[in-house]
């Protein structure tokens, strides 16, 4: 029977959101502004002013974790998944609750934390041991191995400020993965580094999950969770929406984000802004007709439809897309295509045109942003959801294998220097 | 199952697999864990020699600026007060009398516009890992150890060449200088911590060491100031130093009471930096 490793109780964690409204200012308020504006400062440092906004990165969050286990926690962004392994590392402070764990966490927020430019290769290799939680003996007996790891061997002695960025991420890396630590918590380190590289990192990572060691690891990868952790944490808007064996977790998740999120009226979910432009519904068209599966390389447009809620004079739109797992593709904007968008009545629609669709096959999702003014009306989150299946986009029948990349674009090649 | 609470383990090793750590919200005051600190004493070792081998990196002069640096000040001060104001030197040559000042002062006037800044300046390290929120401030200060040491040296040098006698009150300048160490300490950590979430004490540490210098006997004497006046500088912590260092290089006797009070003094800074520090570190990752 294994032990507890970590045990999380009723984690909540608030932060204080300036409230600073935005929009211009007229010179004579700029010049009253200059002699209130301290004094609110003062108060507002000081976390005395109850007119800010709160919010809650986590709420009420528990949960434990078993000496061995590795344990996966995914979300979407903002789902206060840093916050909690904020916490665990003892960077910032609970508000409530408590967190009990047994032995010592190391902990890679980042890499190359602390790593000064100024400094040789061999210089930071201690420098980030140090801040790592390594002793020098440690460090000195592992000093080859991270060496070579970081395959940095000629430039030990090179200031790391001349090192090209894969190097300089390769050498910190390399300190971390040699740490020796009780608990490892780990933040979406692994985005670095070319593909062998991360393949070196992500086999790593599986030796120091075989050796019993506990792991805590964030990331929006889903096969690295599906390869690595045992058991998933799936947070959502700052609660734990469930714990448990990796698989089931991860297919709730899934199914969840790429739940047609009943169109129009049926949206739930927070819609930030001031309300004067309201998305009603969005749909996806081809060939002026609904659907909701593309293919590559087709011509598609969404149209929005909108309510008005007063006198407007100047909308604007924008729809972003983003993977399943919620990293951003695209913004598509009215702003961006300088396109100024005449409004009249209390309701209307709005089309945006994409020829030539270059997405990679796979799901997707939409979100809605209106704005009027200059300021944010209405945000619709998972708006909707679509897929795109294969096509020849580039007419010559292949695309770039499936899970390297979301998108293609349009190229050329040609031999320079041949006559 | 429940967290035994029999598992206490090893409390010595911080680092050890059967140490229970619990985090829970900030509460208020509370002690100096001096344990975890002693735990961590070789980051503060790695990175007081990062802030030394990084000051000078990319100067043509490099370690010169060291010896440069006081020296300059030490004639200015000499051709403007020595020379043109004439502040008496109580009959030593000026240049040795300004520059037995200069020393711990240099040493203290540095530790606070570093450690000052130190924290936000290392906000990255902050945000991204834990590690006892002293070592900051503590690093920068002892960065600034090595310099004193070297100016030291030119200081004895000064001293043969301008022919000013060696006596055995020299032995009594470590001693001094730790109590520098630790005024310099407990202020330094109030400034870094004011500075994280105050961002004005950047302009203000400057003009803060700017007026304190004045307000310290360095460019006179204590001797310069009526008797009247005189308990109005003891209140300065840094007063009864500067006069012990002048006692311990020149030669002329040492003003205990002086030296009493400022060690007081800066005993009381130091706790109650130290203390307002442990109060606020939890909060910096937030705001910093």
């Amino acid at each position: 029977m294994s032990r507890l490793a970590i045990e999380v109780e009723n984690i909540s964690k608030q932060y204080v959101l300036g409230s600073e409204a935005s929009g211009q200012k007229t010179f004579r308020e700029m010049l009253s502004g200059a002699i209130k504006e301290p004094i609110k400062r003062l108060q507002r440092l000081k976390g005395s002013s109850s007119q800010q906004e709160r919010f809650w990165a986590l709420k009420e969050v528990s949960f434990s974790v078993n000496e061995g286990e590795v344990v996966g926690i995914i979300g979407s962004n903002g789902a206060g998944k840093s916050t909690l392994l904020k916490i665990l590392s003892r960077i910032t402070a609970p508000t409530s609750g408590e967190i009990r764990y047994r032995g010592r966490i190391a902990s890679l927020l980042e890499v190359g934390t602390g790593f000064h430019p100024e400094l040789s290769g061999r210089e930071n290799i201690y420098i980030n041991g140090a801040i790592l939680g390594m002793t020098k003996r440690d460090i000195r007996q592992r000093f080859d191995e991270i060496v070579e790891f970081a395959g940095v061997e000629k430039f030990l002695d090179t200031p790391v400020k001349r090192y090209s960025s894969g190097m300089y991420v390769r050498l910190a890396f390399a300190v971390a993965a040699h740490l020796d630590p009780d608990i490892l918590v780990v933040d979406e380190v692994l985005a670095v580094g070319d593909a062998a590289f991360q393949k070196k990192c992500l086999g790593k990572m599986k030796d120091v999950s075989c050796d019993g060691r506990t792991v805590i690891l964030v990331s929006h990868n889903i096969s690295m969770i599906q390869s690595l952790c045992s058991t998933v944490a799936f947070l959502d808007s700052g609660r734990l929406l469930n714990k448990g064996e990796t698989s089931g977790v991860i297919d709730t998740y899934i199914s969840g984000m790429s739940q047609p999120m009943s169109e129009g009226e049926g949206w739930s979910g927070p819609r930030p802004g001031n309300g004067w432009v309201r998305a009603t519904n969005i749909k996806l068209h081809r060939k002026e007709k609904e659907v909701d599966t593309v293919q590559m390389g087709q011509d598609v447009e969404f149209i929005i439809s909108y309510e008005l809620n007063r006198q407007l004079s100047d909308v604007g739109f924008r729809i972003e897309i983003t993977t399943i797992m919620g990293e951003m593709i695209y913004w598509f904007s009215t702003d961006y295509s300088n396109t100024s968008i005449r409004v009249s009545g209390k309701t209307g629609s709005v089309i945006c045109y994409l020829p030539n669709l270059s997405l990679m096959p796979g799901s997707y999702s939409v979100n809605i942003v209106c704005g009027a003014e200059g300021q944010l009306s209405d945000r619709v989150d998972k708006a909707m959801k679509f897929d795109v299946a294969d096509g020849d986009y580039f007419g010559g029948g292949k695309i770039p294998p499936l899970g390297t990349v979301h998108v293609v674009a349009p190229q050329t090649w040609m031999a320079l220097g041949i006559k | 199952m429940k967290a035994p609470s029999s598992v206490k383990g090893n409390e010595n090793n911080l680092f050890g697999h059967e140490h229970m750590t619990v985090i829970r919200p900030p509460s208020g005051w509370h002690m100096l864990n001096l344990k975890e600190l002693w735990a961590y004493r070789e980051l503060l070792g790695a990175l007081t020699m990062r802030d030394i081998k990084v000051r000078y990196k990319q100067t043509v002069l490099g370690a010169a600026w060291v010896i440069i640096q006081p020296l300059t000040t030490m004639l200015i001060f000499t051709v403007i007060f020595g020379r043109l104001a004439k502040i008496p030197s109580d009959g030593y040559p000026y240049p040795v009398f300004v520059y037995a000042a200069l020393l711990p002062w240099t040493f203290f006037s540095n530790a606070l516009s570093t450690s000052g800044s130190s924290l936000v300046s290392s906000a990255q390290l902050v945000s991204k890992v834990y590690f006892p929120r002293l070592i900051v401030p503590l690093s920068s200060v002892g960065a600034g150890l090595i310099d004193l040491l070297i100016s030291t040296g030119v200081l004895l040098l000064l001293m043969l060449f301008f022919g000013v006698a060696f006596t055995p009150n020299i032995l009594l300048a470590p001693l001094l200088m730790l109590g520098v160490v630790f005024c310099a300490l407990g202020v330094g950590t109030i400034l870094s911590a004011l500075t994280v979430s105050y961002r004005d004490f950047r302009f203000v540490i400057p003009f803060m060491v700017q007026i304190w210098m004045y307000l310290t006997p360095v460019v006179y004497g204590v001797g310069f100031i009526p008797e009247e006046w005189r308990w109005l500088l003891m209140l300065n912590p840094m007063t009864g130093y500067i006069d012990g260092f002048r006692s311990a290089f020149l030669g002329k006797p040492f003003d205990c009471s002086a030296i009493g009070v400022s060690v007081l003094l800066s005993v009381a800074l130091f706790v109650m930096g130290v203390a307002y520090f442990q109060k606020v570190e939890r909060r910096f990752a937030d705001v910093i």
